[in-house]
Formats: structure tokens, sequence, C-alpha cells
């Protein structure tokens, strides 16, 4: 590995660029951070630095029986669509990882495509779908829905760990009589585990955080927390919605925590 | 003894075939799935926009697509998309480059800054920029109290504001896969050119920009792709005012419920996408880009 720094480069340049990268990383982190400590203001005008401190928009948000309904929803879909997508996202990468490069790369390609499909488009297509099949504003189409957005992490995830796998070990397994399922169970799984835990986190948060799907398919009581907050912003700037954004910021900085450190562990292994 | 290792061979050969028709088997449920949520309605879509209005085939729903209203809600979301796009450029190349040259655990440590946001949610993230961009939002009151401005800017709800919003949230996806590219750029290169006499600039403009560029690719293609087709940010920060591709389908379907018009418009987005997707792949390797 080549020492990391900037070959000839004057001091002036190299601290020019020092500041303007942090500058960078400061507007990336600012809305973030801005969004946590007014979520604990006391005032309705959500002003910076807040006057004054009070929990007052958490009890606004958890005394909701229709915010808290929302949130049941989309942890509901968030939960079972993990559920979903993680053995599919597996076992797709698992066959496409062992069967021929063409066939292989074809299929990455296809499922690939959710991912780069502007997201109008597939929540057009599936509120029509879901009108002939009657499964408009209900939890079940909600779910598989976000499992076929979610799904092509899982899929990317668990393929890459299992480039880096030796699949002779599987070989060693079924010659002295494992199995297929019995070689992939007790041999490969526990060795790619990780990046299926960090494809599950992925799919997770791909459905807690999706709102275009959500805003034309979900409704009624099945309405997420996404779609609410999208039409409660459309109208004015509700303070209770720092303490959901809070809520949901602490949800994000678990889930890539897991990640990271999964991802850490993972590295050590294979 | 041959006939039977060509036997042998033959007899191996079909079970390869049949296992690896299993494999394909196990991918069944996923690309079954994608196949019928995705794929499956955008064929209908894409069929819906050949039919008028009374269910005969005619170009009728295209030849719409030359109204004013939609003319202008594609230069709009192509002037808006190449924005985003340049000033993502702007301010990630130089941060993926600072990135780039630190010592691993400081450049991790950095990267959070860059992937917490990436793992927030876009409504939340484009919330914080409606409370920073507001009346009396942090940004006019800093401004006030420097005496930069004597009342408070309209910040909020217009154009800026989008494409403040758009550049918060795709930034992400250009410094990664940039970062990723200039991390694998062997620093000796450089050091050589300077060695040989070239000067610091020259060597950076003739050796490392070069070298970025297939990830610098990577990260526009995705970042203008994404703008094209972009929803929530522009919906919410435009005010009404900023009307891009995706919101004009929307209302074309949820305000006139012309679903012919709006699939010729869906279909002529995914056209686009689909093309600088190809040539991404074409350039870069899809697979390559997602894994993180």
């Amino acid at each position: 590995m080549a020492i990391q720094d900037m070959p000839g480069a004057s001091p002036w340049t190299q601290r020019l660029l020092a500041i303007y990268g942090a500058l960078v990383l400061f507007f990336l982190m600012l809305p973030t951070v801005i969004v946590i400590p007014m979520s604990f203001s006391d005032s309705q005008y959500l002003e910076f630095p807040p006057t004054s401190w009070s929990l007052r928009w958490y009890r606004e948000y958890f005394g909701s029986s229709a915010w808290m309904s929302a949130t049941w929803t989309s942890l509901l879909v968030a939960v079972l669509t993990t559920l979903l997508a993680t053995p599919l996202g597996t076992l797709a990468a698992y066959g496409m990882h062992c069967t021929s490069d063409r066939v292989r790369n074809s299929l990455q390609l296809l499922v690939l495509m959710p991912v780069v499909v502007p997201s109008i488009l597939v929540a057009v297509g599936v509120f029509h779908l879901y009108a002939i099949v009657d499964l408009n504003y209900s939890i079940t189409g909600l779910v598989l829905a976000h499992t076929a957005l979610a799904v092509p992490f899982v899929i990317i995830t668990v393929l890459s760990s299992l480039n880096n796998y030796d699949m002779t070990q599987e070989m060693a397994a079924r010659s002295m009589g494992a199995s297929r399922p019995q070689a992939f169970l007790g041999i490969t799984l526990p060795q790619i585990r990780f990046s299926v835990l960090t494809g599950a986190f992925l799919a997770f948060i791909t459905s807690l955080d999706e709102v275009v799907v959500a805003k034309f398919i979900s409704g009624g009581e099945n309405a997420t927390i996404t779609r609410r907050m999208f039409n409660a912003l459309r109208d004015q700037i509700d303070p209770t919605i720092a303490a959901i954004s809070t809520c949901l910021i602490v949800v994000s900085v678990l889930a890539l925590a897991a990640v990271q450190f999964f991802g850490a562990r993972s590295k050590g292994r294979t | 003894m041959s006939a039977v290792i060509a036997m042998n061979a033959d007899e191996l050969a079909r079970g390869q075939r049949r296992e690896r028709a299993q494999f394909i088997g196990l991918s069944l449920p996923a690309t079954l799935l994608i196949l019928i949520i995705v794929f499956l309605p955008l064929f209908w879509l894409s069929s819906l926009s050949f039919l008028d209005r009374g269910g005969e085939l005619s170009t009728e729903n295209y030849q719409r697509l030359t109204g004013d209203l939609y003319v202008e809600a594609f230069v709009v979301t192509f002037q808006i998309s190449a924005a985003v796009t340049a000033l993502c450029v702007l301010l990630g190349y130089p941060l993926a480059y600072w990135l780039s040259r630190k010592p691993q655990h400081t450049a991790n440590l950095l990267l959070i800054c860059v992937l917490l946001p990436f793992w927030t949610a876009v409504l939340v993230r484009t919330y914080a920029w409606l409370v920073l961009l507001q009346r009396n939002g942090l940004i006019n009151n800093t401004l006030l109290s420097l005496g930069v401005i004597d009342a408070p800017l309209q910040l909020a709800h217009n154009l800026t504001a989008s494409i403040i919003g758009m550049v918060h949230i795709m930034l992400p996806f250009l410094v990664l896969p940039l970062y990723a590219t200039m991390k694998s750029i062997d620093g000796d290169l450089v050091r050589a050119a300077v060695g040989l006499g070239s000067s610091p600039t020259e060597a950076f403009w003739r050796i490392f920009v070069p070298m970025s560029l297939p990830g610098l690719f990577a990260g526009v293609v995705l970042v203008f792709i994404m703008s094209l087709g972009f929803y929530v940010t522009p919906a919410l920060l435009g005010g009404g005012r900023v009307q891009m591709l995706a919101q004009r389908i929307e209302s074309t379907i949820t305000i006139f419920s012309n679903w012919g018009a709006a699939s010729a418009l869906g279909v002529v987005l995914l056209v686009m996408a689909l093309a600088l997707v190809a040539l991404l792949h074409r350039v870069f390797g899809l697979d390559k880009l997602f894994v993180r």
C-alpha cells in the first residue's frame, strides 16, 4: 500500500483542501444533526437553538393514536419485509453464484432493476396492479412491494461475500456425505452470516424509509409513517415531525452501526 | 475404456446441467416477485401509453407530450438534474480526493459523515432542510445576525431549495464510488511523475484525474439517473413551484386521472433512465456499483 498523501503539494493546497472537505462534511451532517435538538424545543416555531426545552413534541407523537398506528404499520411492514426479503435474497444470491456466468449476469441485471427504475413508475404501476387484485391499502400488498424493492440489496450484499468465499469447502462436506442443503446450512451460511445480516438491515431500512410507493398503495388505517409525514409536510412544518424524525434517525444510526460492525467482522473472517 | 469415459463425461455434463437448472430455481422466488411487482406493471404502462381514450391504438399520448406543460417539465427536469450533478461533482470530487489521501482509520471515521446521511430517510433529510431554510430558520437567522441581509430571504419552497435538498441527498451516491476508485489509485504513480520533474499540479491533472474518471463517471451517471426520476424532495421543497417529471406524472394521474398521458411520460422517463443504466453498465459494471 502506497503512503496516502499528496506528493509535492504545498502545505497551503493541502490546508485549503482540508477546509473545503470539512465544509462539505459539515453540509452533509448539518440537517441530520440540527433536527435532534429542535425536537426537544418547547416552541411551536422550530427555532434554533431552542430557547426552552421540553418533551412536548414526543408526548404529542406518542400520545397521538393516528401517529402511533402509522408507526406500528411501518414497523410491522418493515419487519415482515425483512423476514421475506432476507431468505429470498440469500437463496437467490446462492443460486446465482453457483450457476453459469452468463445466466448470473443476466439475472443480476434483472434484480438490479428495482433499484434504478424511478420509484414513481414503480408506484404508479403497483397501484394499478393492486387495483386489479385488490391489494391497495393492505399490509400484504405493502410487504410484497417493499420486498421487491428490498431484495436486490440482500442479493448484492450476499453475492459479494460469496465471491470471497471458497466453495470447495462445500465440495469437501458433500464428498463426506452431506447433502447440498446440509452443506449450505452447515458450512456456507455460518460463514456468510454477517453479510446476510447486513442485507437484512438494508432491507429493513429500505422498507421503513420508503415514501413514494407507500404514498400510492398505503392508506386508511394501513397508512405508513412516511406517507403520513409526507402529507403533513405538504401543509405545514409540524414540530411533531421533528420528534418522529429524531426517532427515525436513531433507527438509522443503530442500523448503520450494526452494518459497520458486521462489515468489520466479515472482513476479518473471509 | 474410452467409451466408458465418454459416457461418464456425458453423464457428468448432464448432471451439471441439471444442477445449474436447480440453482436457477433457487433464485426463482426473488426473480418472480421482481418480475410481477416491477416489470409486469411497467409493461402494462408501456402498452397503455399507445392507446387513446377510446382504447384504439394511437400515438395520441406521445403527441400530447409536445404540449407546453410537458415540454416545460422535461426542460426543468434536465436543468435541475444537470445542476444537481454538477454541484455534486464540485462538492464531491475534492471531498473524495481528500478522504482517499487520508490514513485508513481517519478516512473511515470521516466517511461516517457521508454514510450517516446516506442511511437516514430521504423524508427526514428533506424535512430538516425545510426547517433550516424556512423564513425564521437557522440560515436566515444566521445571515440576519451577521448583518449580511436586512430581511429574511425566501429560501424554502422554490427551485434553489429543491436543488440544495437534492444535492444533499445525491452527494453520497457520487462520493462513495469515487472514493473507492481513488483509493485504488497507486500514489507512487503521482510521486514518480513529480520525481521525474512534473509539477505537482500537472501530475495531479495528468496522472491522478484520468485514473479517477471511471469512478467519477459512475457517480455522475448514477446521480443524474436518480435526479431525473426524483419525487419527494422537489415535491416538498419546491412548494408546488417546481414541477419535475415525476411530479408531473403523479399529478397527471391523481388530479387529471389521465393514465394515457401519464404512462407516455413514464415511458419516456423509463427509456431515458434505462439508456443511462445501460451506458453505466457498459463502462463500469452495475454490480460493482452497489457494493458498500
